[in-house]
C-alpha cells in the first residue's frame, strides 16, 4: 500500500560537502574557490559549500562601479581594509568580521541549468534561514539579495564558468555596519542592516547550521557536513 | 563562418548583458575556451566559443544589452573545409558533423543531451533550444524538425510546442501517438483548446531578435474588426491562470470523487466558540481549518496524495504545504501554509485569514505561493455546492469543499436535521486509484464527523 512508503525527501542522489573554514583573506579564500571549481568541472568532487568570514575588504564585481567606493585607496589603507577586483557579479560590496560568506561551488548542470532560479535559490535559503531566528525578510525586485523593512541583510554575487558556480552571498550577522559606509552597497543607496541590528543575538554557528540545512532543501542536496576534516586539495 | 550568439541562461531569461570580450578580433580561439563574459542579475557567466577558429568581428560591444540569440560576434573556422551552413536553414539537418555539442534533433533518449551552456551554433535545425522545449518535446514525442519556431530568430517556444501539439490533435493523427491507449473514437476531452483556428501560423524566417520572445499567438485576427465586441488584453495573471489550468488538464489524468460529510457536530462546536474566537482572535472561525485539518492527518496517513510525478518518478514530499485558493476580483491566487500538520485550528484559521488578507491586498511573499503539496478550495463561501476543481500542478490531488447546508437526513431509521456538506476530491489518476483516493477522502470525512477537540 502506498502509505507504507516512507515519506522521502524528492531526489537525493546529490550530495554536498559543507565546511566552515572560519577567518580567511579574501585573496586566499579566491585561490581557494578556483581550485575548487576546477576539480569540480572535472568532477573530482562533489558540491561543495564552503563558509568563510573575511577580514575587513572591500571587493568591486565585474559590473562595478569605481565611484561606489566613496572612499579613496589611501583612507581604505589607513582603515585596514583591503581592496580587490573580482570576477563574481554584482557592484561593489563590503566584507568583514561579524559576517557569514557562503560559497556554494554548485554544478548547475545537477540542478537546473538556470542562473536566475540559482540565484532565487539562494535567496530563498537565507530567507528561511532568517526566519528560524524570528527576522522576516524578503525578496525585492530588481534589487537581488535579502531585504528587511530596516536594510539589506544580505548580498548576492555569482559567478558562473561551464555551469559551475563560484562566490556566492554574504549574511550581516553581527557586523559592524559602520564598515559599509566607505561604499554605496551594490550601487544602491540603500541602508544596510544585521541580525544583530534586528534584534537576535544568533551565534555564527547556529545561524550556518540553519543555512546548511536550507540549502539541502531547496537544492535538494544530502548535506555532509565535513567541518571537521581538513580540506584536501 | 561560425555566428556566436548571447546564450539563455535560463528559462525566464531574455536578454543579458555582454560584460567583457576576452578575446580581440584576429585573435586565435579553442573551442570550449572562454570567449566572453554576459552578465544576467547578478551572475557573472563566461562563455566558452563554440568551435576552433578565429574571432573575426565583434558585432555587439561590451556594456550592451541584447537579446537572447542575438549575434554577438562571428568566428571563421579557418581550419577546415568551408562547409559550414549559413545563416539560419530550416529542417534540413545539419550536413555535416557540427561543430557545436549541440545535439539538436530529438533523440528521445540522452537527458542530458543538452548543449554546455552556452554560446551554440545558428546553423542547427532550428536554433537553441531551451531545456523546457527540449523536455516538452520528448515526452510528447514530438518531431522538432515538424515545429515553425516563432521566437527570435525563429527559435522554438513553448507556446510554439503547445500549439502544434493542438493542431496535431485535430486531423486524423499522421501516425499513432504513443501515449499508451490507442486514440478514443470521440474527439479528445481537451475542449479547452479552441478547435477552429490555425493554431499555428508559419511565419517567414526574418531575423527579428530584440524584441521578446513571448508574444502570443495572433489568432482573433479578425474580432476586432466585428461589430458588438470590445477587445481587451487579458492582464497577466489571467493569462497565467489560463496557461495553468490548460497545462494541469493537460497533464494530469483528472477524476473528481465525492462525498458526503456530516458536519453537525463541527457545526454545533463552530456555534458555541464563534463569539468567543472572535473576540479573541480578532478573525472569525469558519468551517476551513476544521476541514484543513482533516486533511492533513489523511495526507499523513495517504502520502501518495502528497506526492508529485516527476517523468517516471514519484516524488513523496516531507512535508504538509497546503494551498488555499483565494478568490481575488480578478483572478485566483493559492497561497501556501507551510507544515499545516503543524499547526491547531487556531493557527490553521488565522494563517488562512492572514494569507487571504495579504492576497487580496497583494502583499504575498512570492515564496509565500510556492511549495504547495496539496490544495484547498472552498467554493462552498461562494453557495456551491459541489464543484471539480482542477489540480495545482505539480501537486496531484485538491480538495474542494461545498457549502455547509441544513438537511433532512436519515439516521438510524428516523429523519433528522444536520448540517451536511460535500467534499469533492480530484485526484491525478496517473498516480492515484479511485480506491485510495476514496480511502483518504472517508479519512478527512472520519476526523470531521467524529471531531472529539473541545480544544481548538
Amino acid at each position: 500500500m502506498p502509505s507504507t512508503v516512507l515519506p522521502s525527501i524528492s531526489k537525493i542522489e546529490q550530495t554536498c560537502d559543507v565546511r566552515d573554514l572560519g577567518r580567511v583573506g579574501y585573496g586566499e579564500a579566491f585561490r581557494l574557490q578556483r581550485t575548487l571549481v576546477e576539480r569540480r568541472k572535472r568532477g573530482e568532487i562533489a558540491d561543495q559549500l564552503v563558509f568563510v568570514e573575511h577580514p575587513h575588504v572591500v571587493t568591486m564585481g565585474r559590473n562595478g562601479h569605481q565611484e561606489n567606493v566613496l572612499a579613496s585607496p589611501e583612507m581604505l589603507e589607513r582603515a585596514g581594509i583591503e581592496f580587490h577586483s573580482t570576477d563574481r557579479g554584482g557592484d561593489v560590496t563590503y566584507h568583514g568580521p561579524g559576517q557569514i560568506v557562503g560559497y556554494p561551488i554548485f554544478d548547475l548542470r545537477q540542478w537546473k541549468r538556470d542562473v536566475v532560479a540559482y540565484v532565487r535559490g539562494i535567496e530563498q535559503v537565507l530567507i528561511d534561514s532568517l526566519g528560524e531566528f524570528g527576522i522576516r525578510a524578503t525578496r525585492v525586485a530588481g534589487a537581488t539579495g535579502v531585504w528587511t523593512p530596516e536594510g539589506k541583510i544580505a548580498a548576492i554575487g555569482v559567478h558562473i564558468s561551464r555551469w559551475v558556480t563560484s562566490h556566492g552571498f554574504a549574511l550581516n550577522v553581527d557586523t559592524d555596519l559602520n564598515y559599509f559606509r566607505y561604499i554605496v552597497p551594490c550601487g544602491l543607496f540603500k541602508p544596510v542592516t544585521s541580525m544583530r541590528a534586528l534584534g537576535s543575538n544568533a551565534a555564527r554557528e547556529q545561524v550556518i547550521v540553519a543555512l546548511e540545512r536550507n540549502f539541502g532543501r531547496v537544492f535538494s542536496r544530502a548535506i555532509l557536513s565535513r567541518t571537521t576534516e581538513p580540506l584536501q586539495l | 563562418m561560425i555566428d556566436v550568439v548571447m546564450p539563455q541562461m535560463g528559462e525566464s531569461i531574455v536578454e543579458g548583458t555582454l560584460t567583457k570580450w576576452l578575446k580581440k578580433p584576429g585573435d586565435h580561439v579553442e573551442r570550449d575556451e572562454p570567449l566572453f563574459e554576459i552578465s544576467t542579475d547578478k551572475v557573472d557567466t563566461e562563455i566558452p566559443s563554440p568551435a576552433a577558429g578565429t574571432l573575426n568581428e565583434i558585432v555587439v560591444e561590451e556594456g550592451k544589452t541584447v537579446g537572447i540569440n542575438t549575434v554577438v560576434g562571428r568566428i571563421s573556422d579557418g581550419a577546415s573545409s568551408g562547409a559550414a551552413a549559413p545563416a539560419v536553414q530550416e529542417s534540413a539537418p545539419a550536413p555535416a558533423p557540427a561543430p557545436a555539442p549541440a545535439s539538436q534533433a530529438p533523440p528521445p533518449p540522452a537527458p542530458q543531451a543538452a548543449p554546455e551552456p552556452v554560446a551554440t551554433v545558428v546553423e542547427e535545425t532550428a536554433g537553441p533550444l531551451s531545456p523546457l522545449v527540449r523536455k516538452m518535446a520528448r515526452e510528447n514525442d514530438i518531431d522538432l524538425a515538424k515545429v515553425k519556431g516563432t521566437g527570435a530568430g525563429g527559435r522554438i517556444t513553448k507556446q510554439d510546442l503547445e500549439a502544434y501539439m493542438a493542431a496535431r490533435l485535430q486531423p486524423p493523427a499522421p501516425q499513432a501517438p504513443p501515449p499508451v491507449a490507442a486514440p478514443p473514437p470521440q474527439p479528445p476531452p481537451q475542449q479547452m483548446v479552441p478547435a477552429q483556428q490555425p493554431v499555428y501560423i508559419p511565419q517567414p524566417a526574418t531575423a527579428a531578435p530584440q524584441t521578446a520572445p513571448q508574444t502570443a499567438p495572433q489568432t482573433a485576427m479578425t474580432y476586432g474588426e466585428m461589430p458588438g465586441v470590445r477587445v481587451e488584453p487579458m492582464s497577466i495573471m489571467r493569462q497565467k491562470i489560463a496557461e495553468h489550468m490548460v497545462f494541469s488538464k493537460r497533464t494530469s489524468a483528472h477524476v473528481t470523487t465525492v462525498h458526503k460529510v456530516d458536519m453537525t457536530r463541527i457545526a454545533k462546536l463552530r456555534e458555541k466558540l464563534k463569539g468567543q474566537f472572535q473576540a479573541q482572535y480578532g478573525t472569525s472561525l469558519t468551517f476551513l481549518p476544521f476541514v484543513l485539518r482533516a486533511a492533513t492527518a489523511a495526507l499523513r496517513q495517504y502520502p501518495i496524495v502528497n506526492a508529485s510525478v516527476d517523468g517516471t518518478n514519484i516524488i513523496y514530499h516531507r512535508d504538509i504545504n497546503i494551498g488555499i485558493a483565494v478568490a481575488l476580483e480578478n483572478g485566483l491566487i493559492v497561497p501556501v501554509i507551510r507544515n499545516a500538520d503543524e499547526k491547531n485550528v487556531v493557527g490553521l484559521q488565522r494563517a488562512i485569514a492572514d494569507l487571504a488578507a495579504r492576497a487580496r491586498s497583494r502583499q504575498l511573499r512570492p515564496d509565500e505561493v510556492q511549495g504547495g503539496t496539496f490544495s484547498i478550495t472552498n467554493f462552498g463561501s461562494f453557495g456551491s455546492v459541489f464543484a471539480t476543481p482542477v489540480i495545482n500542478q505539480p501537486q496531484v490531488a485538491i480538495l474542494g469543499v461545498g457549502s455547509v447546508e441544513k438537511e433532512p437526513v436519515v439516521v438510524d431509521d428516523a429523519i433528522a436535521i444536520r448540517s451536511m456538506c460535500y467534499l469533492a476530491l480530484t485526484f491525478d489518476h496517473r498516480l492515484i486509484d479511485g480506491a485510495l483516493a476514496d480511502q483518504f477522502t472517508g479519512k478527512v470525512k472520519s476526523v470531521l464527523e467524529s471531531w472529539a477537540e473541545e480544544v481548538l
